[in-house]
This record gives structure tokens, C-alpha cells and sequence, in this order.
């Protein structure tokens, strides 16, 4: 069953025709050639295909691209600003915060996401004062905010720095 | 693995006679502003060699997830292929429906043992579709290809399959009347050597029984590892295209040459018509070593559907049965130490799983076998031939396993002996390879004790178990050794050219799984080329490129950067004859690795301390390890950003190893049944809490030019059982099995 | 995934009669689970009627002090909003728990309640299941258990409900709003699921084309001090082995009100009705949570695998009711 749909991709109105049973991810990588956004595991367990939705980050995989009609979909490449890279997009490479670089367009947007979450006043998890009117991004918060993101070569540490000196300046 | 290149150094004028198709790569580092003839002097310092802690040069790219990985390549019009796999362990395919899924619209076939083209290889890595017979669950028994991925995943569950099944065997015991001792196993199987690397299965060094019974400290304990799971976060991948002149594959791998040669043999092909292409590979961890269903696969596809590109990418539930697995182990360690905490027996006999398939059997001993002086020794290997998929490399594949049993026996010795486990493993630091007897060409798992315990506080630890506890968590410490072999694999060529503006390339196969090998091979160019970085452009992942060993088992910098570094030597002298001026036409090199005599007469080892610290919940048994510390002997460091990284990622495994990793097999159904990312858990990022990596840098003379050794596994080894030996003492349980969950600790 | 048809619907009660009118037909909310599912083929739907525009995603205050929360309020609206976080945060952090923050971007509240079991057995189609194919077996049974449930089990399914959201609403006596083919009803969250042994694979007492518009929050004063403990084994993003959520109030040294609901137990949220009874006007003491605790599990009837589950349900029971204690 085809459907066409009109998407917003990194800031480039996109129309398209999809089966119904096409998800955003692979409507964006086979449909569109969007590649930026990657396919980890197809289920929601690991975090690859992350990308904001109209401003908010959501597992690209579990999302019918039916559903999206009209939606503003950003991915890492379009974070970018032509060759210039976003603040996050820098410190991940000055912190080697990948290897592979396989989860990396998923980490990054769920880092942009994150920052902005807890500037508005989103709690985690480990929020000490749930009641707070924002969340300083200790080391314990940006791990659990990012624990949705798996990255298999474990660069953990320096994806942790690689944000925690984004969010201090 | 790789067939021998002719020991021989190719000069010729000219730049590329290798064909000039530059990989769209975007990742050349080589943008020189000004022309330049003028050749620099080698042997100084320069701008981004050995040393340097230089980004990497594709950071650009990934972080915008520009990088092309293999399912990621522009094709025209593919076609998408969705495996089938077996719904029983062992048995016969007594029928296959077919008509439902070739009426689906879209279906453009079915691939099942009755129609795949016939293969002429009987590698289980490589081979699929061959006959009726099913040898685990999970395994490949067809393929639907299709006009979109919806509509060939759909149509594969229309197809139907009728089996004849037997009974299953997936039991790993150690008192099993069945057990083999494994040979020829070196090589995944092509070489003569029982265990995987080359060495014999069991080994003996004086009177094990005389000496352990002579001892006046003893200990005789058993440990168990589980199934483990590589789980890249890219899943196996391949795009494939058959024309009758050249056949392309864009297929993840950690090397392009070995699976061009399987490949090709496979289909009867020339293997210069089959071109690899894998530049980026998003992870692999042994799993894109020798195995290459994938690659068959999309390849058989491909031969359906001719002139017309054929993707596949394996789901990560398929990912478990078809890329292998790390095996799972039973071992038994025993130690004697006299009375001043001198080992005089060291035994490690170790039962572990292999399929029906293979006899993959990996060198669990080996750890063992290098570590401590003892003038009584003995190990031996057995394994059981199960209804499994063909188990393979995976991280510090061997040792990982080996040193969490041997480096928790020594914990439970020096703790029996109440001796500092520190001390204990100082006390029997060997002068030369306990086995062997050859000289280690360097060996500085001393100075890492000393400098770890220093920096992780060791002094001021409590020794006894359940001493310390806050907020209702007991805290504990513990430390383990670490080493991994640094081997030098075979079959590696490199050309190195200069153009008339004095802009230099380097080719070679070589491939890059997240080590950083675009980076670090370049400054390993650089540095022998004595020029700065930046003039060199550095070409790997592609067979059209000079032959390259695949990358596993800490090869990489010893057999790529070694042969890099002659091949750069070569056109450096080259330049030098000509006056150290650049001939207009350029000129170009092409150098095999060559040989070196030290090799025989040196243990080639990398070394390191680990440290950790874990907080056990008193009442739910949780474990969270706040902190781990980690000093490593990996000889020079090509580039301290990347080698950390790489250290820090093991240590990191080593964790998740310990706490997390399991498959879960069904004995009724042989299947796995955690088999995926929400079942199998990998360390997530608040799983990790500080991790301090220190390295030696400390130049290795004899290993390779650049006196650098092996940087991927060693950072796994040990972990583990640092980890394991904290929870002691943060306890006073001892888990000996694999992984330590919460359900083993809290009373 | 088995081809669909997709409908976007233009108000619920045309939502309600698409679904109703076909036994093929689903409604699509967050599609976290659904989507996760189809693709196995676990559920094949040959009707999509996509609802998430229509149901409310708002969160308002009740008349009687309580909140009513749309369903289509997403896991993460819900909890990060200040009300929930002060007037009920085991509510808060239950759902702060459960999954990853771009997941509960995604989930609704309505699909919360509704998600389907995460047993291995259910997931795979391979595989004898009775809440999937009723009549093939129980493949947990004599399978892996370490997730299975240890209360209110039956031959026929052993598998646990994963949500977290629902243990802290079950604690709460939170109630939920539909709107079905026969009209609009509430349900209490205690009564939406039915036993596996009246047949496992209906999880809930929801009409087929019954859709949850909404859940009401009661005014539980205590529960402003209450919390929610999860025991898994990954730090974060992983289901619970067991979690606890709780809320006490103690005076003189007694306990005048107790809420307690445990998860990853059973087929349900499990509200521990035996303990808080066992607890009522009794000194709030270790021994006496331990004692309520042991009283609840006392009906477990755990298998081989999973038979650490009820030490450390208790465990887990006894050190949240000492740190509510504490902090009273």
C-alpha cells in the first residue's frame, strides 16, 4: 500500500512515496539517500537510528513514515552548517568520542537533545531534586540521559567528556 | 590465510599503474597548498608522525554520518534480499514452499538449497544453501529478493520449510565422554597448528603432579565463561553487483583481501574480478574476520538478478547465529606456591564449545602459558562438538576468557596466602617466556603494577572482604594482569608514490574498524617517508589496492604500519639515488613485508595492570564499578588519542564482559534466545563511570620499526577478573561464573 | 510486516468504529511497541488507524485534587511535569526508568498500559507461545525463566508485564478512561489486566476497538513522598528484574498509610495488598517490613530460574520502606 508523504530533511522539503510499512529510518536511507541516520538493530534497543521529529529526538526505527507526514526531521548532517560542523560535532572529534562512527550521527543528536532537555527542565533518572527547575549536566546525568545510545566500541568516556565541555561553555 | 607475496620491491616511474580510482572517500588528509620538488631530509621529527595525538582524519565525516559504510553506497535501482533462517538445530529440509512468497508482488525470487548456485569450498564461514542439511538453529536455509526491504521481509515469512529434525546437543560440560583435543585449528583451519594461533593444544613444562603436590599453598578451582556476542553496532552488511565483467562487493569487513580469496574460490571466479570495497566498517570485533555469509549471500543474489545491485544486511536477531561467537569455556586452574609465595605448578585445562561445523578452538591457555615463572606446568585444550553455529575470533580472542580464570585463581591464591595480590604476581614475574624459555623483546608488566598502584591508591586498600561500605553499597578493589600477543600476520604489500609535486600516496587493503588506522597508518607514512602528514594520502579498503592480512588479533600497526613503513623506506632511497629530486613523472614503490629474523627469536607480547573499583548493593546485589584504572606496555604509541581510545574501549568490554554478556541457549531447541539488544546486554553509558588509561610509551626494539606493539585486545584482558576479584572484596563472594549478576551476590 | 492499510482518523468516535469493525484492525498511537512487534510479525494488523493527533495530550487537575492525564501524553511529558513530580513522584521516576528518552518521546501514556510482554518466547514466532498462538504451549515454562513472573502465573504463561508507568499507577489506584463500541467506561488499573489463566492471550479486559483516552491520578497526599526503585541488570535501558513503588506515611512511630505495587513479578503491575495490610497501625520498624514483604511473596511460586526473585523482591520491598521511613 503506497502512500505519499511530504517531509522537511535537514531543512529541505522532501515529497516521497512510501508503503505504509515503511519506517522514517529506512525512508529516509533507501527512499531519500539520507544515510545519516543509522540502522543499529530495527527495534528501539540501541539507539543508531536517532533523530529529532519535530524537535524532539525519537527512534527513527519505530516510527511509520505515514505517520510523519508534514514532520521536520533533523539529522546529524543537518546539524551541520555546510562544512561547518556544530559545537557537538567538534568536541566529538577533539574528545575521539567514536571509533567506528556507527552510532555517532545517533549519539550526536541525542547530545544536542539532551542539552536542550535539561535546560528546559526535564528531569533523568538520577535527578537528586526531581522538583528542580533545571538539571546541571553532571557526568551521572549526561551518562543516563545518553544511555539511550549504545555504542559498541565503548568510547563512553570521551563521549561523556566530548559533551560535558559543550555544556560548560 | 593470505597466499605469500614475492619478498620483492617493485621500483617503477609513474604514478598510478594501479589503476587511479580513488576511493570516494572524502578522508585524504593530503591537502598541500603549494607545490613542492624539493624532497625533505628524512629521520627528523615531522608534523604528524609517530607521536602525534592527531584527530582522526575522518572525524569530519562520521560525525556527520557522511562515512560510507557498506550497506550506505549509492547503487541504481537495488534490489533487497531478506534471509531465511532454520527453525531447528539439526536435521534435513524435507520440503520448501515457495509459490506464496513468488506470488507476493515485488518478489523477483527465492534462494533455497534447491536453486543456489553450487559453491566449490567447504568453508562453513563462507558456504550457504549447499545441501538439506540443518547443523544449528539459525541457520541460513533461503533468501527472498524483492523491489523494496518491506516486501522481501514480508515475503520471507511465506516461505515455508518442512524438516525432518533430530535430536539437539548444545550441552558444554567438562565430564562429557565426547571431548576432543583440537587440531588443526591455526588459522580458522587452513593452517596445521592445533589451537588458533599456530600453538599446540596441551603443553608441559617438568612434573605438573610432582610439583603442585609439593606445594605448600594450593588451589584448584574452576571457572565458566558464557556464549558471548560480538554485536558491532552495524550489522553484517553487503551490496553486490554481478556484471560479466567485474563483480563488486561493498561488504563491512576487517579486510577485504582474505574474504576476495574465499569468495572468489567459493564462485569459481578469478579473484581479480571480484572487487572488495570497505573503507568504513562500523565495528566488527572479529565478526568481519573470516566469516563472510554476508558476502555469499548477497553475492548468490546477485548471480539471480544479473546487472542488478543486491543489498542485504542481517537483522541483529540474525546477527547471533551468523557471524560467530565467542566460545564458551570451562576451566580449570590449579596453582602450588611454596612458602615464600613462589608458584612451583601452574595447570590450566580448559573444556570449551565448538560447532559440528569446525573445530574452532582458540588458545584459552595462552595467558597461562606466559605469565608467571613455575618450573612445573602443564596446559591442555579439549573441545565439544555441539548443534552450535561455528564459534570465531572475538575480542582478545583466547586470552579474555584464559585470564579471567587464571587472574582470579591468582586473587583466591595470594588472598589464601595472605599475601597482597600485587606482590604475589611480582614474586613470580619470569626472566624469559616460562615455556618457551625465549627473551620477551620487552616486558614491562612490572613498572605497570608499580605505576598503577600508585595512581589507583592500592596502598591504602582494605584486604579484607566486606570492610567498607556507604549509603548501604560495600565497596571493594581489585587488580589483575593483562597480556595479548602482538603477532605479525603474512601476506601484507604496500606501494608508497610521490607525484611531481611532491605529494605522496600509500595503498595498501588494508581496513579500519574504528582502530583509526586512517590516522595512524598515515603517520606511520609520514614518519618513514620523513615528511609532514599532511603530503600524504593514505588509500585502504579496496582489493584494488596492494594485498593486506585482515585486521584482527592486535595485527594491524605490526603487519600493515611494518610494511607501510618499508614500502615508504624504499621510495625514500629510491628518491635518494635519484640526487633527492622527484623524477617529473614521479615514482612509485610497491614493497611486500619483509622478513625479519627477530621474529623467531623473540615473545612478542603486550602488557598491562588492571585496576577496579565496584560498590555491590548490600541488599539487590547490584554491582556498578565506579572506576577503573588501567597502565599498559603497548611499546611506542603511534598516536596516544587513538591508542586510548582503543585501550579505554577493551577496558570497557572487560566490564560488560564481567557484569553483562551471556547468551542464553534453549538445550530443548539449541537456539539463542536472548537474541537481541534488549535480551543480550552490552554496556550502556551509565554502566561506565571513570576509566583512566596510562601507557608506558615505552619503544619495543625488536618488534617492528616503529617499536610499537598490539593496542586492541589488551585492553579487555584482565578486567574481568579485576572486577571480579574487587567484588570479593567488596563481599567475600567469589563468582566464578560468568557474568557476575546481581542474583549471584545478594543474600 | 504484513501490508497494511493506514488511515489517519478525524475524531474518535470514527477511530473507535474502524477498529471495532474489524477484527484486523489496530489502533497507532506512539507505535514504540507496535511498530517493534509488527515487524516480527508477533502482531499482524491489516488495519492501522493512527489516533495519536486525536487523544488528548494534555494533563489536567481533577476536581477532587487529582490529575487526569491524556493519553496521548507522551511517558516523557508526563514525567517531567511539575505536578506529577511533586504530588506523585514514583509516577515521575517510574517512567523516568523505563526505556530510553527518545523511546519515551515516542510512547503515550494509553500504549504504556498496553505494551506487550518482553518474554523471548512471545517474540519469536518460531516458537510455541500461548499468549501469541493459543493451545501450542508455554515455551518459558520449561525455558528461560530468569525474567518470568513469580505471581499470579499460570501453566499457561508465565511472562511479566514490563511496564514501570503502571506499577507507581497501580500503587496509586490510578483509573483508566475508554471510549469503546458500547460507550465510554473507567477501569481501575487493578482491574485492567486479567489473570493468563483465563486465557493469556488477552492481556487486558479491554473490547477489542476500546480505546484509552485518559488516566485519573486520585488525590493521594502521600504519595508526595513517595519513590520508585528499579532492580535491573544494566544501570539504565533495561527492563526490571524487580522494581518497588512505594509511599508511607508514618506517626508515632507507626504506619497510618502505606502504598506499595512491585513490577517485573507477575503478569500485572502488582499491588502488594497483603503487605500494606500487614503494615497498617504496626510499628514501622525493619522487622516489620520485612515480615509485610515476606507476607505478600508468600503466594510466589517461583520457578527454578527466576526463584531469586523473591529475595530480592523482598530485599528490594524492606530498603525502600526503610528509606521512606528514614526520610518521614
Amino acid at each position: 500500500m503506497e502512500r505519499k508523504i511530504t517531509l522537511r530533511v535537514d531543512g529541505k522539503e522532501r515529497t516521497l512515496t512510501v508503503d505504509t510499512r515503511t519506517t522514517l529510518l529506512d525512508a529516509l536511507r533507501e527512499r531519500l539517500g539520507v544515510t545519516s541516520a543509522k540502522k543499529g538493530c530495527d527495534h528501539g534497543q540501541c539507539g543508531a537510528c536517532t533523530v529529532m521529529v519535530d524537535g524532539l529526538r525519537v527512534n527513527s526505527c519505530l516510527t511509520l513514515a505515514v505517520a510523519r507526514e508534514g514532520a521536520e526531521v533533523v539529522t546529524a548532517d543537518g546539524l551541520a552548517e555546510g562544512d561547518e560542523l556544530h559545537p557537538v560535532q567538534r568536541s566529538f572529534i577533539s574528545h575521539d568520542a567514536f571509533q567506528c562512527g556507527y552510532c555517532t550521527p545517533g549519539q550526536i543528536i541525542s547530545a544536542v537533545a539532551m542539552m536542550r532537555e535539561a535546560e528546559e527542565g526535564w528531569p533523568s533518572v538520577v535527578s537528586e531534586d526531581l522538583d528542580a527547575d533545571e538539571f546541571p549536566l553532571s557526568r551521572e546525568e549526561i551518562a543516563e540521559r545518553m544511555s539511550g545510545n549504545l555504542c559498541r566500541c565503548a568510547a563512553y568516556v570521551n563521549i561523556v567528556e566530548a559533551i560535558e565541555e559543550v555544556a560548560r561553555s | 590465510m593470505n597466499d605469500q607475496p614475492s619478498r620483492r620491491t617493485v621500483i617503477k616511474a609513474g604514478v598510478g599503474a594501479l589503476g587511479a580510482a580513488v576511493l570516494p572517500v572524502g578522508a585524504d588528509p593530503a591537502r598541500a597548498s603549494t607545490a613542492v620538488t624539493a624532497v625533505e631530509a628524512a629521520g627528523r621529527p615531522v608534523r604528524g608522525g609517530i607521536g602525534a595525538a592527531l584527530k582522526r582524519v575522518e572525524g569530519p565525516l562520521k560525525v556527520r554520518g557522511a562515512a560510507t559504510y557498506a550497506y550506505e553506497w549509492p547503487v541504481e535501482n537495488p534490489a533487497y534480499l531478506y534471509p531465511l533462517l532454520s527453525t531447528i538445530a539439526t536435521g534435513r529440509i524435507t520440503g520448501v514452499g515457495t509459490e506464496a512468497a513468488l506470488a507476493e508482488p515485488g518478489v523477483l525470487g527465492v534462494l533455497t538449497h534447491l536453486n543456489a548456485p553450487k559453491l566449490a569450498s567447504a568453508e562453513p564461514e563462507v558456504v550457504i544453501l549447499q545441501s538439506d542439511r540443518v547443523l544449528h538453529h539459525g541457520q541460513i536455509v533461503g533468501a527472498v529478493i524483492a523491489e523494496s526491504i518491506e516486501t522481501a521481509r514480508y515475503a520471507a515469512g511465506l516461505v515455508t520449510f518442512e524438516y525432518a529434525a533430530e535430536p539437539v546437543d548444545v550441552d558444554l560440560r567438562a565430564d562429557r565422554d565426547d571431548l576432543r583435543k583440537p587440531q588443526h585449528a591455526q588459522g580458522f583451519g587452513q593452517l596445521p597448528g592445533d589451537l588458533m594461533n599456530g600453538s599446540p593444544a596441551d603443553t608441559a613444562v617438568g612434573d605438573f603432579e610432582a610439583g603442585m603436590a609439593s606445594a605448600v599453598h594450593q588451589l584448584d578451582e574452576t571457572y565458566t565463561t558464557p556464549i558471548q556476542q560480538h554485536n558491532p553496532m552495524e550489522p553484517h552488511a553487503a551490496v553486490a553487483t554481478w556484471t560479466d565483467d567485474e563483480i563488486t562487493l561493498y561488504c563491512g569487513s576487517q579486510g577485504v583481501t582474505t574474504p576476495q580469496g574465499l569468495l572468489a574460490t567459493a564462485f569459481g571466479v578469478e579473484p581479480a574480478r571480484l572487487r572488495l570495497v570497505s573503507p568504513y566498517v562500523g565495528g566488527a570485533f572479529g565478526s568481519k574476520d573470516f566469516s563472510a555469509l554476508w558476502g555469499t549471500l548477497a553475492l548468490m543474489g546477485a548471480r539471480l538478478v544479473p546487472g542488478r545491485p543486491v543489498k542485504l544486511m542481517f537483522t541483529r536477531q540474525q546477527m547471533f547465529t551468523l557471524v560467530g561467537h565467542r566460545p564458551a569455556s570451562v576451566q580449570r586452574v590449579r596453582l602450588g606456591a611454596d612458602a615464600r609465595g613462589r608458584l612451583v605448578a601452574i595447570a590450566h585445562d580448559t573444556v570449551q564449545e565448538t560447532a559440528k561445523a569446525k573445530q574452532y578452538a582458540e588458545q584459552t591457555v595462552q595467558g597461562s602459558r606466559t605469565m608467571y615463572a613455575a618450573p612445573h606446568r602443564r596446559t591442555t585444550t579439549r573441545i565439544a562438538l555441539l548443534d552450535l553455529p561455528v564459534p570465531t575470533i572475538m575480542r582478545g580472542p583466547g586470552e579474555s576468557t584464559g585470564m579471567f580464570a587464571l587472574e582470579s585463581a591468582m586473587d583466591e591464591l595470594a588472598l589464601k596466602m595472605g599475601m597482597d595480590p600485587i606482590e604475589f604476581r611480582l614474586r613470580n614475574e619470569p626472566e624469559t617466556h616460562p615455556e618457551s624459555g625465549q627473551p620477551f623483546s620487552s616486558r614491562h608488566l612490572v613498572r605497570c603494577f608499580e605505576e598503577g598502584a600508585r595512581r589507583f591508591g592500592w596502598k591504602h586498600r582494605d584486604k579484607k572482604p566486606r570492610a567498607r561500605r556507604k549509603d548501604g553499597w560495600l565497596i571493594g578493589t581489585g587488580v589483575a594482569a593483562a597480556t595479548y600477543p602482538s603477532p605479525r600476520l603474512p601476506g601484507s604489500t604496500a606501494s608508497a608514490s610521490v607525484d611531481k609535486d611532491g605529494r605522496y600516496t600509500v595503498r595498501i587493503a588494508a581496513s579500519d574498524i574504528g582502530t583509526g588506522s586512517w590516522t595512524t597508518l598515515a603517520q606511520i607514512a609520514a614518519e618513514a617517508l620523513g615528511v609532514p602528514l599532511d603530503r600524504v594520502t593514505l588509500h585502504i579498503g579496496d582489493t584494488r589496492y596492494p594485498r593486506a592480512s585482515s585486521g584482527g588479533f592486535s595485527s594491524g600497526i605490526n603487519s600493515w604500519g611494518t610494511t607501510i613503513y618499508a614500502a615508504a623506506r624504499e621510495l625514500r632511497a629510491a628518491l635518494d639515488k635519484n640526487g633527492g629530486t622527484i623524477p617529473a613523472e614521479g615514482l612509485e614503490v610497491t614493497t611486500a613485508m619483509p622478513d625479519d629474523p627477530n621474529l623467531a627469536k623473540y615473545e612478542f607480547n603486550s602488557f598491562g595492570a588492571q585496576f577496579a573499583e565496584v560498590r555491590v548493593h548490600e541488599d539487590t546485589g547490584e554491582v556498578r564499578v565506579p572506576r577503573l584504572l588501567g597502565v599498559f606496555d603497548i611499546g611506542r604509541v603511534i598516536n596516544p588519542l587513538t591508542a586510548r581510545s582503543q585501550l579505554l574501549g577493551g577496558m570497557t568490554w572487560g566490564l560488560s564482559m564481567a557484569l553483562f554478556e551471556e547468551t542464553v541457549v534453549d538445550h530443548r531447541y539449541g537456539n539463542f534466545v536472548n537474541n537481541d539488544l534488549a535480551g543480550y546486554h552490552v554496556a550502556a553509558n551509565a554502566d561506565v563511570g571513570s576509566i583512566e588509561v596510562h601507557m608506558l610509551d615505552e619503544r619495543d626494539p625488536y618488534i617492528n620499526p616503529m617499536g610499537s606493539k598490539g593496542a586492541g585486545e589488551v585492553g579487555i584482558i584482565g578486567t574481568a577478573a579485576a572486577i571480579a576479584n574487587a567484588v570479593h572484596n567488596a563481599t567475600g563472594v567469589r563468582v566464578r561464573d560468568l557474568p557476575i549478576t546481581l542474583d549471584k551476590l545478594f543474600r | 510486516m504484513k501490508p497494511f492499510v493506514y488511515e489517519r482518523a478525524t475524531d474518535v468516535s470514527s477511530a473507535v468504529a474502524a477498529v471495532a469493525g474489524r477484527p484486523d484492525a489496530s489502533f497507532l498511537a506512539g507505535g514504540s511497541n507496535l511498530v517493534d512487534l509488527m515487524k516480527m510479525e508477533v502482531v499482524k494488523p491489516e488495519l492501522l488507524v493512527d489516533i495519536r493527533h486525536l487523544i488528548s495530550h494534555t494533563i489536567e487537575e481533577l476536581p477532587g485534587g487529582g490529575l487526569r492525564i491524556g493519553a496521548g501524553v507522551s511517558n516523557n511529558e508526563l514525567a517531567a511535569d511539575r505536578r506529577v513530580r511533586r504530588r506523585y513522584p514514583m509516577v515521575s521516576q517510574a517512567v523516568l526508568a523505563g526505556a530510553s528518552f527518545q523511546l519515551r518521546n515516542l510512547a503515550t501514556v494509553g500504549g504504556n498500559f498496553l505494551q506487550r510482554t518482553r518474554c523471548p518466547y512471545f517474540r519469536d514466532v518460531s516458537m510455541p507461545c500461548n499468549k501469541r498462538e493459543p493451545g501450542t504451549a508455554c515455551s518459558a515454562l520449561e525455558g528461560h525463566q530468569r525474567d518470568m513472573a513469580i505471581l499470579g502465573a499460570s501453566e499457561s504463561c508465565v511472562a511479566m508485564h514490563p511496564s514501570d508507568m503502571g506499577v507507581a499507577m497501580a500503587a496509586l489506584d490510578a483509573v483508566i478512561r475508554t471510549v469503546g463500541p458500547d460507550g465510554e467506561r473507567t477501569i481501575p488499573v487493578n482491574e485492567l489486566y486479567r489473570s493468563p489463566a483465563d486465557g493469556p492471550e488477552r492481556d487486558t479486559v479491554l473490547k477489542h476497538g476500546e480505546l484509552i483516552t485518559a488516566v485519573d491520578l486520585p488525590d493521594v497526599p502521600v504519595a508526595a513522598t513517595s519513590r520508585y526503585r528499579k532492580v535491573r541488570d544494566r544501570a539504565s535501558y533495561a527492563f526490571a528484574l524487580v522494581s518497588v513503588a512505594a509511599a508511607l506515611r508514618v506517626r508515632g512511630g507507626a504506619v497510618r498509610e502505606v502504598r506499595i505495587a512491585l513490577g517485573g513479578v507477575a503478569h500485572k503491575p502488582w499491588r502488594a495488598r497483603t503487605a500494606e495490610r500487614h503494615l497498617i497501625g504496626r510499628p514501622a520498624t525493619e522487622a516489620n517490613f520485612r515480615a509485610a514483604a515476606e507476607a505478600e511473596l508468600a503466594a510466589a511460586e517461583p520457578l527454578k530460574g527466576n526463584a531469586f526473585k523473591v529475595p530480592l523482591a523482598r530485599n528490594t520491598i524492606v530498603s525502600m520502606l526503610r528509606t521512606l521511613a528514614e526520610e518521614a
